[in-house]
């Protein structure tokens, strides 16, 4: 396939450029936008002789990937935007010691916070812990600066960072492929010389006068490449009448933007891949050729922000500018943009009138808009056990009676916010922070607060970072109880395996760590339920509501219905039996439909009564144990 | 390869459907038989928590010149693929204009909170009204109860493909759609998707 432009997705580039750059260990931690990454190098890794693996966290992959690099291997991580939080302490004394072999950090943002319930803003992290930083634009950029990244880091003997976003890395587009060099490649770390020698010493961000200093040098000569880098561009008039600075997939809103205005031959743009630091020599070229300049960015003004402070220091060279972005509310502060936002900005500024379709059309398309595009509410998949769940954990709490709640954490169920998950969830923030949380509103008894506190956690986020919570909850002794919903991988993202599966990221048979005996070992009292028993999920839960003695924990054990093991299959036929449902009639109030909300469940119209959708049920059979008339009926071997 | 000739530069598609209907996989086999004829193609597909039971788009951009943004502007869709019928509408109302054509598929997929009768979906012909009033050229197909014939709902996605090629607006032909399924899906496969291809073809009439 080399040489032929093949469609690929941003992902995928990335990862075809760190193979073309002689990859030889990748370690990261699952999250949307960024899990294909690390997937595509594992299904490279035997062609290509690579190791990868699906670390515990991101904290601990950045390390794997990091001993790779000083053992003379290149080695790259990848993560989303929160992961790099995460990360962030090992990552701020790495940059201080510096790596060996080319070591790259591919950290994938979320604008829009499409996957994510946060937009957090990663490239701050380049600033702050003072690394360079690269931004494609585009496809072929994904993979061509991928391989160059870990070129500059060998270059500099540092990390280097490189952003993706969501409408990159899951977008697609054209990539043309080079050479991937043969396998090979020795490991060894050497340590034997001086603690102030980088090739040959022992490692460490200390002594921190002498490494920060080394450390400030690479950066320097980071910006010396960036100032000639071809990933910086500039197309329009020589001397536009504004200037647009932009990086990353918002350079493709700009080109269509100002295709869309016909404006082509009033604006330049400065699309820069170099982010940080920025080469100040190329910056003032351009600055000193137009009067206004506006900034199209996602997230927080990053580039706005360092763009204004370079021009404050060359004043006195390029004049002073008329500056148009996030900061004066040109774009707005939130949110991801698209091409219309930004022809929206552009028309304002340039004065130009713009209009998408006829007026009429636009009319009626407005005037239909309400009647009909109702939103879908996200909802747990058909046959999906979180549903049931939450379905007996709200019986219980219901039972309980004494106001209880639960801190979410941070999976498929978080969806349990919204209604699919009857709104259970009344805290959710990151990685872990639901135990955690649950271990601090367990305390509060002693100021009057008598409300049940439960926490829940799938079982990947179970290793990543609930252990250190639960250990907390146990040994300060509040009476928490911990739900791990238990589903056999790591399921919101596709499936990655965890501590707790038995094969790794390439297959290879591994040593499973059981999550009950961790729990256990801690000295937590452990019940362990399928929770398509509705009854048994009930009963433990109530118990573990009415002990207030001391941390517990509940595992909820049942594979995913979207698993590669249950896809497909269907354990049951599921069926009403419109003798016994009495629909209307019935004092249930339709709890099938109207409570419980599979969307395999319909309510017909026209004999006012429930019936299954044979093209969504999963045949899971839980809506059967719902039905107080017991008009649901289930049979085996469909 | 030379490049097949385009109605529009870029021509501006978009795949509909609801989380689970395996929208991505036909605009990524749509993708490889446009790429294979010469085009770019650049796809927005939407992943993740927003596949769960969600409104799920791609925007799939055909050029003969190279990348284009991965979000199509409001008002600028050439052709809606829907594969539920109010998420074409959903489509039209934000990308539709007078010269907009689409391909239904008639099978609803009613969301949650009209399961749970929070709200109420439009009845068929409400709903036909409408897409006629916002398209110039329309196709609704019974794609998800040809495809259970079939065997599986998810071949829906095939006879879709099938109907747009059958429109002529697109450079897609059998030889390369079945070169895709061959690499995709291997050869076991072949023969069911190029029946349901098939299907596709003929429900649009050519």
């Amino acid at each position: 396939m080399e040489g032929q432009r093949l469609t690929m997705m941003g992902n995928q580039a990335i990862t075809q450029g760190a193979l073309e750059a002689g990859v030889r260990v990748a370690a990261g931690y699952p999250g949307t936008p960024s899990s294909e990454i690390i997937q595509n190098l594992a299904g490279a890794a035997d062609e290509h002789g690579l190791y990868v693996e699906w670390s515990i966290n991101e904290k601990v992959s950045l390390e794997v990937a990091a001993a790779a690099s000083l053992a003379g291997l290149r080695s790259l991580c990848a993560m989303k935007q929160n992961g790099v939080n995460v990360a962030s302490d090992f990552l701020l004394h790495l940059a201080g010691s510096g790596v060996r072999a080319g070591m790259v950090l591919v950290h994938c943002d979320d604008p829009g916070a499409l996957s994510s319930v946060n937009e957090g803003e990663s490239r701050h992290f380049a600033r702050m812990l003072e690394l360079p930083l690269l931004e494609p634009s585009d496809f072929q950029e994904a993979k061509d600066m991928t391989k160059w990244a870990f070129e500059l880091s060998e270059e500099i003997g540092n990390l280097v960072m490189l952003r993706s976003v969501t409408r990159l890395s899951h977008a697609s587009g054209g990539v043309v492929p080079g050479p991937i060099p043969a396998p090979g490649g020795q490991a060894r770390f050497d340590h034997h010389g001086s603690p102030r020698d980088l090739r040959h010493g022992p490692v460490s961000s200390a002594p921190v006068g002498y490494k920060h200093r080394l450390q400030q040098e690479k950066l320097k000569r980071a910006v010396e490449l960036f100032e000639d880098s071809p990933f910086n561009s500039y197309v329009g008039p020589e001397s536009p009448e504004l200037l647009v600075i932009t990086s990353s997939i918002c350079n493709l809103y700009v080109k269509e933007a100002l295709a869309l205005l016909d404006a082509r031959d009033r604006v330049g743009v400065l699309k820069l891949g170099t982010t940080w630091p920025l080469p100040p020599k190329l910056l003032q070229r351009h600055l000193q050729r137009c009067e206004q300049v506006l900034v199209v960015e996602e997230v927080i003004p990053f580039l706005e922000e360092n763009v204004k402070i370079a021009a404050a220091e060359m004043a006195g060279e390029i004049g002073a500018k008329k500056f148009f972005g996030k900061r004066e509310g040109t774009l707005p502060a939130q949110g991801e943009l698209n091409p219309d936002l930004v022809l929206k900005a552009l028309a304002g500024i340039l004065d130009l009138p713009y209009q998408a379709r006829p007026a009429q059309y636009d009319r009626l398309a407005q005037e239909l808009a309400p009647q009909a595009t109702q939103d879908r509410e996200l909802a747990f998949c058909p046959g999906c056990p979180h549903r049931a769940s939450f379905w007996s954990l709200k019986e219980a709490l219901a039972l309980d009676d004494r106001d209880g709640f639960i801190c979410g954490d941070i999976g498929c169920y978080s969806l349990a916010m919204r209604p699919s998950g009857y709104g259970l969830l009344k805290t959710l923030h990151a990685m872990g922070s639901g135990a955690g949380m649950a271990s601090g509103f367990g305390q509060l008894g002693r100021f009057g607060m008598d409300q049940p506190v439960m926490a829940v956690s799938g079982d990947s986020t179970f290793y990543h970072a609930v252990i250190p919570a639960l250990i907390n909850a146990v040994h300060q002794k509040s009476p928490m109880s911990l739900v791990v919903l238990d589903n056999s991988g790591t399921a919101m993202t596709g499936f990655q395996p965890h501590p707790g599966t038995e094969a790794n990221a390439l297959g290879q048979p591994v040593p499973p760590v059981d999550i009950e005996a961790i729990c256990r070992s801690l000295g937590a009292e452990v019940t362990v339920c399928d929770p398509f028993d509705l009854k048994a999920t009930q009963a433990a839960a109530v118990g573990l509501l009415a002990d207030q003695s001391t941390a517990k924990v509940l595992i909820l054990r049942q594979l995913c219905a979207l698993s590669p093991q249950r896809k497909g299959t269907k354990p049951y036929e599921v069926r009403v039996d419109p003798e016994k449902c009495l629909g209307d009639q019935c004092g249930c109030n339709r709890l099938c439909t109207r409570v419980f909300g599979c969307p395999g469940l319909a309510w017909e119209k026209e004999s006012g009564k429930a019936r299954i959708d044979e093209v969504i049920c999963a045949g899971c059979g839980v809506c059967a144990s719902v039905c107080p008339q017991g008009a649901i009926i289930i049979s085996e071997g469909a | 390869m030379a490049a097949a000739k385009l109605m529009h530069d870029p021509y501006n598609l978009i795949i509909t459907g609801v989380g689970g209907q395996g929208n991505v996989l036909a605009s990524r086999m749509l993708g490889n038989v446009l790429t294979s004829q010469g085009l770019w193609v650049t796809i927005g597909e939407t992943f993740g928590a927003s596949q769960r039971g969600g409104s799920v788009m791609s925007h799939l951009r055909v050029s003969e010149q190279g990348s284009w943004s991965p979000q199509i502007p409001a008002g600028k869709a050439h052709m809606v693929l829907a594969l539920e019928p109010l998420e074409a509408l959903r489509v039209l109302v934000k990308y539709g204009n007078p010269r907009a054509k689409a391909i239904v598929n008639s099978r609803p997929i009613l969301p949650v909170a009209a399961i749970a009768g929070r709200t109420s979906y439009p009845a068929t012909e409400e709903l036909e009204g409408m897409l006629a009033q916002l398209t110039a050229q329309r196709w609704s197909i019974p794609a998800t109860d040809r495809a259970m014939k079939l065997g599986a709902s998810i071949f829906a996605n095939i006879i879709m493909i099938g109907a747009l090629a059958a429109t002529g607006d697109l450079p897609v032909s059998r030889e390369a759609f079945e070169a895709e399924l061959r690499r995709a899906l291997g050869h076991a496969k072949v023969a069911v998707n190029l029946e349901a291809y098939d299907l596709g073809v003929a429900m649009v009439g050519q």
